[in-house]
């Protein structure tokens, strides 16, 4: 009967993930602390006093694009070619903002007084579609009083016309 | 025996390679004159374009020519931060600078890539994916011979310059292959310049004789295209011509034009 020595695993094999998963919360995080502290000894630095980064206000750039505010390179005059007059209009007026802003109210298709009275009328009929039968038929008469003047009118297109032969 | 002086009071002079420009805000050798109070603070970021370097002092210039300043906050909202300054010289020769639009001749494809003529030392590569609506298996229809409108992807002393005909969005804004017909020749890059300034008489005056479509490249290379090749031909002389004329006999030979 001999003791057996229990094989004895390695710390790599004990710091992988399906042999910690029985561990508790505690003992899992003396070793995320360790594996850390491994790291950083290992890191290399450079003993050296931190340098002040000299600000720098000053942009070294190579193109003149910035510099003069160039147009755009394509160009076209009179109509030539359409798309690329529609390209100018937008490319140049990317520098010129101002513009743009000036512009920036559109031009409404329905004009506010019209939009009003519809809305005035749309409210009504929507309205209506809410009410109870009861209130319905109140409003049917007060329309029926209101129109006295068409009835005779209406009345008469009903009646069929016999076709003469 | 470089000269030293202050940046604002060169502006419209000549300055040569070997100048410094001393700026307002930075602290003399001597500690005599230490205006950080007033510049310092609401400066913001200055830019120093083409022509000049950063140096301890200041600014060092670098080509010979007129020094020219843009005040900070002029031009409305698309103005950067502080002022500029950058050195208006006079030169034939292209060299690549990023970001720059320019007129390419296809002289080869190899492969996957095409390789242009940029007018500078090497030739610039373009990848056929670089254009709008490129996929692997839709490729665009360019020839050797071609003239392509791009802009420069990556153009330093040390590699390569690249090409592409597409901006940062994906789309193609105006760029890729100019089409049939129409008339290449080159300008000196100042004369690229002053056509290209916000408001230049030439082209307008240009403008109101025919119909035309006109490329320019900041490489010096300029594309017309006119109705008929009379015309093409005569937009061509007046633009080679017009970097020597003063505004008067440009007109005088525009009216003429118009008469005829």
């Amino acid at each position: 009967m001999a003791v057996e020595v229990k094989t004895k695993l390695s710390k790599n094999l004990l710091r992988m993930k399906f042999m910690q998963r029985g561990l508790d919360a505690q003992t899992k995080k003396q070793l995320e602390e360790e594996e850390k502290k491994i790291i950083s000894e290992e890191h290399w630095y450079l003993d050296l006093p931190d340098l002040k980064e000299k600000e720098s206000f000053i942009i070294e750039e190579r193109s003149f694009m910035p510099c003069e505010d160039l147009l755009y390179g394509r160009m076209s005059f009179k109509g030539f070619n359409p798309e690329i007059e529609k390209l100018m209009i937008q490319m140049n007026s990317k520098c010129k903002e101002e513009e743009i802003e000036v512009d920036d109210k559109m031009e409404a298709d329905v004009s506010d007084e019209e939009m009003a009275r519809r809305y005035e009328t749309l409210v009504g009929t929507i309205g209506k579609k809410f009410l109870r039968k009861r209130d319905q038929r109140v409003l049917q008469d007060e329309d029926e009083d209101g129109n006295s003047n068409t009835r005779p009118s209406k009345k008469a297109k009903k009646k069929f016309l016999k076709p003469q032969d | 025996m470089a000269a030293m002086v202050a940046a604002e009071g060169s502006v419209g002079r000549v300055v040569l390679p070997g100048d410094v420009l001393l700026l307002p805000g930075h602290p003399e050798d001597d500690g005599e004159r230490l205006r950080l109070g007033t510049a310092a603070a609401p400066r913001g970021r200055l830019l120093c374009g083409p022509g000049l370097r950063r140096c301890a002092a200041g600014l060092l210039v670098t080509k010979c020519g007129l020094l020219r300043h843009r005040p900070a906050g002029g031009g409305g909202a698309a103005a950067a931060g502080g002022g500029a300054y950058w050195v208006d010289s006079q030169q034939k020769r292209y060299v690549p600078v990023k970001g720059d639009h320019v007129i390419g001749i296809v002289t080869a494809k190899a492969g996957d890539v095409f390789k242009l003529d940029v007018g500078g030392s090497e030739q610039a590569s373009l990848s056929y994916l670089a254009f709008e609506g490129a996929t692997k298996r839709n490729r665009p229809n360019v020839q050797v011979g071609d003239l392509i409108y791009g802009q420069f992807l990556v153009a330093n002393k040390d590699m390569e310059p690249e090409m592409v005909c597409i901006d940062s969005s994906g789309r193609s804004s105006g760029m890729g292959i100019i089409g049939q017909d129409g008339f290449l020749f080159k300008v000196s890059l100042g004369l690229i310049r002053k056509l290209l300034a916000p408001k230049c008489e030439i082209i307008q005056e240009l403008s109101q004789l025919y119909p035309f479509e006109l490329v320019l490249g900041m490489n010096g290379r300029i594309w017309v295209k006119a109705k008929t090749v009379q015309q093409t031909l005569i937009i061509v002389n007046i633009l080679e011509a017009c970097e020597y004329m003063t505004a008067e006999q440009r007109k005088q030979a525009l009216a003429k034009l118009s008469g005829n």
